[in-house]
């Protein structure tokens, strides 16, 4: 197939190359505009025009049912800026959120240490690949382990807490108290991740900036804090951002771990990709859910902003 | 390789100054880095042992690991009770499709933005640049309705029709030829005659075989693990994806945890397998995305 292919091409080629540059930029381009067309097309059909159609309907008053999709300007933000379960929905996910990154970065930070400090051990490997099973694994079943270990009655997580004669939680029924457990579940996930990207870095830091601070009789606490931890900053901006983007994406977590008494999935913590769906498919207000996305991307782009304008700071510094 | 050699000669050296204090300190940390891998991946672990486990057994505490009666009762169960080979063979298909599109696409349109320099091509990068911070959720509810208009709901197209294209894998590609295909080698096959699409063939694609490696697995988890979009995509039993499947099944009020757990550790068990694995080749693509500028 391949050696097929070369064949008539080549004929052409030998042509080219006497008649100058000129033809060989034109085959060029030719050859670049033809391999990059369906690429282009696929990507300007599901990504470009999706993106500026959320764009779009979130200025208009589109709902499904109606006939007339008249446009209404900021309407729609107006209103959700009113609207109890939006700004519900926004407070849970940034708390989320937040609390994740909380977690996830002095912990990623302090195990990516310790598993780089131990390179040469025999369980290097063990270590890596445990910590990174969490982030692979389907969300669905994962957080099945999870809602078993939080179940009220059947979980041994009450049943550890009573051993130690704490009184039993509903774990997934108080709102409160299920908003710590999304925290625990997506934190799980996203640790292994940032552990990669920190071992990467670790990796990276020059070894004679280590061996000066040994010199000087720096421990190894020392070493990690005054030389590591500065160091990694642009590391550990970029994995904070990450982890901050993904928090504010959450659904299936919430989804799956926090049904309400009645059984309805998600309810009981109500997530922004969750109000903006039952906006489009159970209230068929689709304007109304562009909307709500457009906040989303204008958090994500806040977040992404404040990255490289804290990296640029850095690099001017 | 040669960072291992070094921490290895600098543990070397320290060993001789102070070495019982040193080694000490590092048996301590290998105490706790195990006894934290071993709770990372206690959850799982559960899970799968819960799916062996008869309805008693569940109720015992402390919960066993190694269940005392193993039973398949419960995969058997959940195999009468859902379509779950239907719904792992819907995700199967929907994956591997994705993967070859990513790849295919990725490859092609990676090798083009690095090594032909034309103004439209660089204003198509910095754009394919910045749609990918955009989110998925954020343009999923546009992109249903192209679905719907196409009749492809609730089919494996619908599903692949969000999942075709991957900016964050050109970028990867693009990245790779830059680094490790030198422009000369390209000139030299072309003034031996070479044309543009044996050259691609040929010289290119055999040399991304690592980087195209990396990415296929990444697509692959990707596609296996996504949610959303097979959540509002598919709304027949028979078209859901595992994930969709699993997630409404456990909102039934039948439910229990047997069987639940017996669902998850089918999929489980098999990704785990694949990614294990596949280790090496994920490592590198996660800690790829860490190296974008």
């Amino acid at each position: 197939m391949g050696e097929h292919q070369g064949g008539e091409p080549a004929a052409l080629g030998k042509k080219a190359v006497p008649t100058g540059k000129h033809m060989l930029q034109r085959r060029l381009w030719r050859f670049a505009m033809l391999a990059f067309l369906p690429t282009l097309a696929i990507f300007a059909w599901v990504r470009i025009y999706p993106i500026t159609e959320t764009l779009r309907l979130s200025l208009h008053k589109w709902d499904i049912l109606s006939k007339n999709k008249p446009f209404i300007g900021l309407d729609n933000f107006r209103e959700l800026f009113h609207d109890r379960l939006f700004l519900d929905a926004l407070v849970n996910t940034s708390i989320i959120a937040f609390g994740v990154l909380a977690v996830t970065i002095p912990l990623a930070m302090a195990i990516a240490a310790l598993i780089h400090h131990r390179t040469a051990s025999r369980f290097s490997g063990f270590y890596e690949t445990a910590v990174f099973i969490p982030h692979v694994v389907s969300l669905v079943p994962a957080a099945m382990a999870w809602k078993w270990i939080f179940d009220a009655k059947l979980g041994p997580l009450n049943a550890l807490l009573q051993y130690f004669g704490v009184p039993a939680q509903a774990w997934l029924f108080d709102p409160v108290l299920s908003v710590i457990c999304i925290i625990v579940l997506c934190s799980w996930q996203a640790l292994g991740y940032a552990v990669l990207i920190y071992l990467v870095g670790f990796k990276n830091l020059p070894v004679s900036l280590f061996e000066a601070a040994k010199l000087d009789g720096a421990g190894g606490i020392q070493r990690f804090w005054y030389v590591s931890v500065p160091l990694l900053k642009p590391i550990t901006l970029y994995v904070s951002v990450v982890t901050l983007i993904s928090g504010f994406n959450v659904y299936a977590q919430a989804f799956v771990l926090a049904s309400d008494s009645q059984g309805a999935p998600g309810r009981l913590v109500r997530v922004l990709v969750l109000d903006m769906l039952e906006n489009s498919f159970r209230n068929y207000r689709v304007g109304y859910a562009a909307s709500e996305a457009v906040v989303l991307l204008a958090i994500v782009l806040v977040l992404t902003l404040i990255q490289f304008g804290l990296l640029r700071e850095k690099g001017r510094a | 390789m040669t960072a291992v050699d070094a921490t290895g000669q600098v543990s070397v050296s320290a060993e001789e100054r102070i070495p019982a204090r040193e080694r000490l300190t590092n048996l301590a940390i290998d105490v706790f880095l195990f006894a934290f891998s071993l709770l990372m991946i206690l959850p799982l672990v559960f899970l799968v042992s819960n799916a062996f486990k008869t309805p008693q057994e569940l109720l015992a505490w402390p919960p066993t690991i190694i269940p005392a009666e193993p039973t398949v009762e419960n995969f058997r169960a959940v195999l009468a009770d859902t379509p779950l080979a239907r719904w792992i063979f819907n995700s199967l298909a929907f994956a591997v499709l994705s993967t070859l599109s990513i790849v295919a696409t990725s490859a092609i349109s990676g090798y083009v933005l690095a090594k032909f320099r034309f103004r439209t091509l660089s204003v198509i990068f910095v754009i394919i640049l910045a749609t990918a911070i955009v989110p998925f959720e954020v343009y999923m509810i546009p992109l249903y309705f192209q679905a719907q208009a196409l009749g492809i709901l609730n089919s494996t197209w619908g599903l692949l029709l969000g999942y075709l294209v991957m900016s964050f894998g050109i970028f990867l590609i693009r990245q790779n030829v830059l680094h490790s295909i030198p422009d000369e080698l390209l000139e030299a096959a072309r003034i031996d005659g070479a044309g543009e699409l044996w050259i691609f063939w040929s010289i290119v694609l055999p040399l991304l075989r690592g980087a195209l490696g990396a990415l296929a697995v990444l697509a692959f988890f990707q596609a296996w693990t996504a949610f959303a979009w097979p959540m509002i995509v598919t709304t027949t039993r028979e078209s859901y994806t595992i994930e969709v499947g699993l997630a409404l099944f456990q909102t039934g009020f039948t439910v229990d945890l047997g069987r639940l757990s017996a669902a998850s550790a089918t999929v489980l068990i098999p990704s785990i397998t694949l990614f294990v694995i596949l280790r090496r080749n994920f490592v590198q693509s996660v800690a790829a995305t860490g190296l974008k500028e």
